[in-house]
Formats: C-alpha cells, sequence, structure tokens
C-alpha cells in the first residue's frame, strides 16, 4: 500500500515541468478563490454591522402588523417598563424603547415632513450610533427634556442652527392635535442620506406627552455586536414576551429586507462567477490528466503485463491526482490566506468606493473576512472536481489491452 | 518566404486533423475560456446597462435643469421661469430628443386616515412619455391627461398606507411662493406599481398647470429633464446648455447620480481584470496541453530536424498550429456565448430580490447583453496573450537535438 503511494510521489516527478504547470493552475485557482470569496464575505459583514448598528437594531420588539403598516395606534403599553424588564432578564444593556410619529416641524421659514422619533436618551446610546455623531451642539440630555436633535441635511434644508425653535404638528394616538414646539439642541450626521434628511430625535417622555402616547411606544431596540448569535438572541428574547401574545420580535434582516436581499442577490451574482471559474480550471486540469494517461499507454501496457489489474493502475492515476491537487491546493489556499491577511491588516480600498460606501453607509475599506467558511470553501470545491475530473482518465485504463498498449509508441 | 508558408500552413493545419482526440481536448478548453469570457461579461454588462437605463429613464434624464440653489435644498423657493428666450433657444437643439418641465417640491398629503411626507410632481403628461416609468406602470384607473388634468396619481404604497385608494380624494398641503401653507383636495386617478418601493411610496404626480396653480408660480418650474438622441453627446450638449444658460445650475446625470456612474465604471474595470483571471485559468491548462503535445511529438520534430528542417521553420510550424487552435476555439466560444445568451432571453428575473436591486437602483429583470467592445476584449485577450503563451511549446520543439530526440521511445 506505501509502495503504490511512493510510485504515485515518483511518477508525478518524472515530468517536472507538467507537475508544475498543473499545480501552478490549481494553485492559482484556489488563492483567487480564497481571495474573492474572503473579500465578498468580508463586505457583506461589514454591511450587515452597519445595517444593524447605525439605527435599526439587530432585532426589535414591536406590535405584530406594525412593521408591515406603521400607525401611531399599533403601540405597546407600558415600553418603558417593558424594555426595563428585557434588560433585567436577558442581561444586556443594549436595549432601549422608541416610538415614532410623523409631523410637520417648521422653522421660520420652512415647512417639512419629518419622521418623529421618541428614544431613551440614557440606552439609546447603546443601540445606535446616532447620540455618538453630534456634530453641532449636544445630544439629548434627559428622558423628559423639552427638545430634540435633527440630521444635518434636515437642518441645512430648514436654515436651522442649535438654539433655534421649531414648531411641530401632527397628529397623537388619539387622533387629536399634536403640535408644539422645541428647542433644537443638536445636530448630528450619520452619513445615512435617509436618517440625515428626515429624523428628528426627542426624548420618550416628551413624545409621549406632545403625541398623546401615555406610556405607550412603538418599539423596543435590542442590539448586540455580535450577528451570528442571532438565532439564540432571537429565541431567548422570543422566550421572553412569550407571556405577551401579540408581541413579535423581527430581526434585522426582517426590518431591512433590502440590505439581506441584496447581499443575497450579489451572492449569487457571485456564484454564478464563481461557477464559471472553476468550470474553467476543472477542464484545464482535466485536460492535463487525460493527455498525460494517454501519453503513458505503453507504461500503463507493461504494468498490466506485469500482472497489475487495471483497478490498480486506476487507483495510481487517482492517488497521483490526489498527491498532485493536495500540495497544489495547500499552496494556493496559504497565498490567498496570505494576500487576504494582507488586507486584513491594511484594508482594501479602490476607485469610487467612496461613493459606494457612503450609499451603504459603511467605511471606504473593506477588509477579508478569514474564517474556516471563507478559505476552505473554494479550494474544497476544486478539489472534490479535479478528483471529480481525474475518474475520467482514471476510467479509461480498463479499455487497455497489454499488448496493444506495449506496442503503442 | 511565401514559398516557406505555403509549406508551414497546410503542413500545421494537417498535423491537426492526425491526432484528432487531442486536437478536440484543446478545442474544448479554448472555448470554454472564450464562452466563460462573453457569458460572464454579457451578465456584467446586463446589470450595469440596467443601472444606467434604470437611472436614466426613472425621472432623471440625460441632463437636468435646475436653478442655482435647488439641489442643494429643493423647495418652491428655487425655481426658474420657462418664459426664457436664451433656455428657449438652447433648449432648441437638434440632438435633444425630449424635454420634460416639472414641478418638484416637497409636500404632505394627508388621507382620512394618516398622512405622510412625499414629493410632489407637477408634470406635463405627453412630455413625460420617454422619461419616466410612470404611463407604464399605471395599475388601476388611468395616466394623467394634460397639464390641466385636476386629478392626482399615487404609488400603490403610497395608497395603503395612507388607506385611500383610487376615486377617493387626498389633501395635497405644501408651500406656495410666499411661504405660505396650501393646500387642496385632489381625487386619486391613477395608481401606477413601481418596481421601485422608493418612488412608489413617497412620490404623487399631478399635472404641471394644476400644480403651478396651487403654488402660485405660473410658467416657472422646479426642473427640466433632458433625453438626448445620442447619450454620446452628453459632455458636448452639457457643455454648450451651461454655457448658454450661466445662470442655471445644469448637470448631466454623471454629475446627479454618481452611484450610479461609479457602478458602472467599475463593472467596466472589473471586465478586463475577469477576462485576465478567465484567460490565466485556462492558460495553464492551454500551455500544459501543448506542450505535452509537443513531447509526445518529439520523435517527429528529430526527424524533421535530421532532414534538414531549420528550428525556425519548426517553431514557425508549431506556433501555426497553436494559431489555428486559438482562432478555431474562439469561432466555436463565441458562437456558443452568443447562442447560450440567446438562450436566456430577455434576462434572469431576480424579482425575488426586489428590494435589495432597488438599493442599487436595478429593476427586476437583469438582461444579457452583449456589445462590440466586449467581445472585442474577450476575443484580443485570447488572441494576444494566446499567440505568447503558446511561443513557449514552440520554442520547445524547435529546441530538441536530433538525434536524442530521433531515438527517445
Amino acid at each position: 500500500m506505501a509502495g503504490n503511494w511512493l510510485l504515485a510521489w515518483r511518477n508525478i516527478w518524472r515530468q517536472p515541468r507538467r507537475t508544475v504547470l498543473t499545480m501552478l493552475a490549481i494553485a492559482f485557482g484556489a488563492a483567487l478563490l480564497v481571495f474573492s470569496i474572503g473579500l465578498q464575505l468580508g463586505q457583506y459583514d461589514l454591511m450587515i454591522q452597519n445595517a444593524v448598528r447605525l439605527y435599526q437594531g439587530l432585532f426589535q420588539v414591536q406590535q405584530q402588523g406594525y412593521h408591515d403598516d406603521a400607525k401611531i395606534r399599533t403601540s405597546i403599553p407600558g415600553i418603558e417598563l417593558l424594555a426595563r424588564k428585557l434588560r433585567q432578564q436577558s442581561g444586556l444593556d443594549s436595549i432601549a424603547a422608541r416610538a415614532n410619529g410623523f409631523a410637520l416641524i417648521s422653522s421660520a421659514k420652512r415647512t417639512y415632513g419629518s419622521l418623529v422619533v421618541g428614544v431613551q436618551p440614557e440606552y439609546e446610546k447603546y443601540v445606535s450610533t446616532l447620540p455618538g455623531v453630534i456634530k453641532q451642539g449636544r445630544y439629548l440630555s434627559s428622558d423628559n427634556a423639552h427638545e430634540l436633535v435633527i440630521g444635518e441635511s434636515l437642518a441645512r434644508n430648514m436654515k436651522i442652527k442649535p438654539g433655534d425653535e421649531i414648531t411641530l404638528m401632527g397628529s397623537g394616538r388619539d387622533g387629536s392635535i399634536a403640535a408644539s414646539i422645541i428647542p433644537v439642541v443638536g445636530i448630528y450626521a450619520s452619513g445615512s442620506r435617509e436618517l440625515d434628511r428626515q429624523l428628528v430625535q426627542m426624548p420618550l417622555a416628551a413624545f409621549q406627552d406632545i403625541f398623546s402616547m401615555q406610556d405607550h411606544g412603538h418599539a423596543i431596540v435590542i442590539y448586540h455586536e455580535d450577528v451570528k448569535q442571532q438565532s439564540q438572541l432571537h429565541a431567548v428574547f422570543k422566550d421572553l414576551i412569550a407571556d405577551q401574545q401579540q408581541l413579535v420580535v423581527l430581526s434585522w434582516d426582517e426590518i431591512q429586507p433590502g440590505v439581506k436581499q441584496m447581499i443575497e442577490l450579489d451572492y449569487s451574482s457571485g456564484w454564478l462567477m464563481y461557477i464559471v471559474l472553476v468550470a474553467v480550471i476543472v477542464f484545464s486540469i482535466l485536460n492535463t490528466f487525460l493527455m498525460s494517461v494517454l501519453e503513458r499507454t505503453r507504461e500503463f501496457g507493461i504494468m498490466l503485463a506485469l500482472g497489475y489489474t487495471p483497478y490498480n493502475i486506476g487507483r495510481l492515476v487517482m492517488q497521483e491526482a490526489f498527491i498532485l491537487t493536495s500540495i497544489a491546493l495547500i499552496a494556493g489556499t496559504l497565498i490567498g490566506l496570505g494576500v487576504n491577511y494582507y488586507f486584513y491588516i491594511y484594508g482594501l480600498t479602490f476607485s469610487g468606493m467612496d461613493e459606494i460606501a457612503r450609499m451603504y453607509n459603511m467605511p471606504a475599506v473593506i477588509r477579508p473576512q478569514i474564517s474556516p467558511d471563507s478559505v476552505l470553501i473554494g479550494p474544497g470545491i476544486i478539489f472534490l472536481f479535479t478528483l471529480l475530473a481525474a475518474l475520467y482518465p482514471a476510467s479509461r485504463i480498463r479499455k487497455l489491452e497489454p499488448v496493444e498498449a506495449m506496442n503503442h509508441i | 518566404m511565401i514559398h516557406t508558408a505555403s509549406l508551414l500552413i497546410p503542413l500545421a493545419w494537417r498535423n491537426l486533423w492526425r491526432n484528432r482526440r487531442r486536437t478536440f481536448v484543446i478545442l474544448f478548453a479554448i472555448s470554454l475560456g472564450v464562452w466563460a469570457m462573453i457569458f460572464t461579461s454579457a451578465f456584467l454588462r446586463g446589470m450595469s446597462q440596467q443601472i444606467l437605463d434604470d437611472t436614466i429613464y426613472n425621472l432623471t434624464g440625460h441632463i437636468q435643469i435646475h436653478a442655482k440653489q435647488y439641489l442643494d435644498d429643493p423647495v418652491i423657493d428655487h425655481r426658474f421661469s420657462l418664459i426664457d428666450d436664451a433656455l428657449f433657444d438652447s433648449l432648441n437643439h437638434p440632438a435633444i430628443k425630449q424635454i420634460s418641465a416639472r414641478v418638484r417640491v416637497p409636500a404632505v398629503v394627508a388621507s382620512e386616515q394618516d398622512s405622510t411626507g412625499v414629493t410632489l410632481f407637477g408634470i406635463d403628461p405627453e412630455n413625460e412619455g420617454d422619461i419616466s416609468f410612470l404611463q407604464s406602470s399605471i395599475i388601476a384607473g388611468r395616466y394623467l391627461d394634460t397639464a390641466a388634468d385636476p386629478g392626482v396619481v399615487i404609488g400603490k404604497k403610497l395608497a395603503e398606507r395612507l388607506e385611500t385608494g383610487l376615486g377617493k380624494r387626498i389633501v395635497v398641503m405644501s408651500q406656495d411662493k410666499n411661504n405660505e401653507i396650501v393646500d387642496r383636495g385632489v381625487r386619486i386617478v391613477g395608481i401606477f406599481d413601481s418596481q421601485m418601493d422608493g418612488l412608489e411610496s413617497s412620490c404623487i404626480f399631478m399635472g404641471l398647470q394644476t400644480s403651478e396653480s396651487l403654488l402660485k408660480i405660473k410658467n416657472d418650474v422646479s426642473e427640466v429633464a433632458i433625453i438626448l438622441h445620442d447619450s454620446a453627446q452628453l459632455e458636448m450638449i452639457t457643455r454648450q446648455l451651461q454655457q448658454e444658460n450661466p445662470h442655471l445650475d445644469i448637470q448631466s446625470w454623471k454629475q446627479l447620480e454618481p452611484l450610479a456612474l461609479v457602478i458602472t465604471e467599475l463593472y467596466d474595470d472589473f471586465h478586463i481584470v475577469w477576462h485576465l483571471i478567465v484567460f490565466l485559468a485556462m492558460g495553464f491548462g492551454i500551455v500544459n496541453t501543448l506542450l505535452m503535445a509537443v513531447f509526445e511529438r518529439t520523435r517527429e520534430f528529430g526527424l524533421f530536424q535530421s532532414l534538414g528542417m531549420k528550428p525556425g521553420f519548426i517553431l514557425a510550424q508549431v506556433w501555426i498550429e497553436s494559431i489555428f487552435l486559438i482562432v478555431l476555439g474562439l469561432v466555436l466560444g463565441n458562437l456558443t456565448g452568443w447562442l447560450s445568451v440567446l438562450a436566456t432571453g430577455d434576462g434572469i428575473d431576480v424579482s425575488a430580490f426586489a428590494q435589495g436591486m432597488e438599493m442599487v437602483n436595478l429593476s427586476n429583470v437583469i438582461p444579457f447583453v452583449i456589445i462590440q467592445d466586449d467581445l472585442l476584449l474577450a476575443n484580443l485577450v485570447v488572441i494576444i496573450l494566446g499567440m505568447l503563451t503558446s511561443l513557449y511549446p514552440a520554442w520547445h520543439a524547435s529546441r530538441l537535438v536530433p538525434a536524442d530526440a530521433i531515438t527517445r521511445v
């Protein structure tokens, strides 16, 4: 048995040039796949991280139906108590209650429709980046202060600065008119055009007061940095609200299906490219295997005459393919990993990346993901298909007739 | 020289068909690579062209004209008059296919149930035809008849949100030219269902004159969108319009939609990188197979040399064989690439990712598009790099020492 492996090893090096070229092809393919899959997954991580961290959270507890049709009436009673209960029972601090409404806000010159959100300033900083990106003035000071912060674009459009007052007009939960005059204390710049253009935040208590909400709110936002624990955490929070039938726990991919779908779309179009590439690589390897078997007709004839069975020879060819592919894949994977590691440390960016980054609200530098998945998927696929490819030439040996084969030139 | 060519070319051609299996194996490898290049670049091209079309033909147009501060602050104050001889003259240009003047201001719409902020478009329905999706995406009721049509057309999502529908009345509120709040009850005469949710939930369309009378801005508009006959003239016409109308802000879609521009440029760059990657992947296989073919024919080359053929001729002969192979492979690859693109018909339906597609400005069907430049690029890459790489096996064949070669088994 060991003799066979040794024979296979020596056979490989009888034609060093061919072996090296074949190995280069395999290694090139492996390195390329490791690099591009790592980059792709790294980019998705970044998109999810940013989508989750900016504002929407990893989960939201909402009244059933609120997500599909955000009506001010579809609210959760006693929301602050519920948020406190979830914080205590889950041990997570990054849980904050919010209430959402729509209002016309007017400065001296301009009127705009905007989303008004009541937040708990103390906890909001754990679930969203907004409190940390105040460009002018300050963030909301306490739970019941009568003040608000406003996005950069909206502030520019309304021509207001911290210290100015705006008039707010909308309809309250009970259908009454919600109106107030509130000072602006801060202006944030989140980098997301959508938020900066239309979102206004005020303390939850003030919101409840203006919009006649009593102790109601619309969503409890839960943030956790590790998206991979999504399913475990989801189960935990589902249990915690199990006593309230009408509440649901929505995950980030339900709250922001666009991000999820974009990733899936990119993933599938990426796979189209990978499949095509792997096909090209595998066929060029198949060619090499096939030619090298055809070339050795004479040799195989002699082996058959010496008493080797076609099965033995077929196995020998497979062993050669196995050794060759393994060495090449290891080399290729290491090269790919090295490239990924380099970009993981220094980051990868290219021209135009800035624009795209702003659109999706992510940093303009991508770092490849380095994980068992990202490293092993590509080489694994090549390994599988090259061995499959080697089966075909190996199977041709069965057709050889010893005498004819020996006389073959 | 002519004599040599007339000898070598038929010789090379016949050599190809002496060992059919080897020829077919190499041909298959080359045409697979060429197919991969053409098929994937048609996919990429389809994506980027779809992004462009969806950008330009969804209200943007090739060029837009606004008042100076409008883009920064899209409100009624920043409007311009259409009764302007200079503007009229410069728009009367043979390269311009269509001109659409619009009022485009922020507004609030309210039904009995709910209210929300939207963008109010006042359009002249006859001139919007090619520029916007609107006319073709009406699913209930009708499109606007004239610029003085008293009704409005709203999106399906917005109608759901406001719990209103065809034939019902909604109130539109905005600021008139004196910054007074004006409102008017209007009847919904049509509902549209665009592939872009954003447009569906945030825009309402009314007749241009109706909106002008609501806002008290007779003959003033916020925006003029222009479609050109030939997009190659984009830069030239934009510059000309800018020079003739220095008081207005005139920009091409490239400035208005930098993201679409960046994405399409990235795709263009990626074409080249992708072709090189595919070529590398197949290049190893081709060199390997050609090289093996040369080794297999060691005896033959030795014989040629001892019969007096110069090494240079052997090189030329093997090289011509490779070139035949490459050209044949290109023909097959182009053919199969073209056929497989034909087989995809109108394109692939990706409506499962609708919201993700919208984030990158794409509608739900991605067509496969073959354009001349991409074909040329793929073919050039294969011919030039193929000829260069096949020089190596040819050079090898010419370096054999006759006496060794002839005795080698």
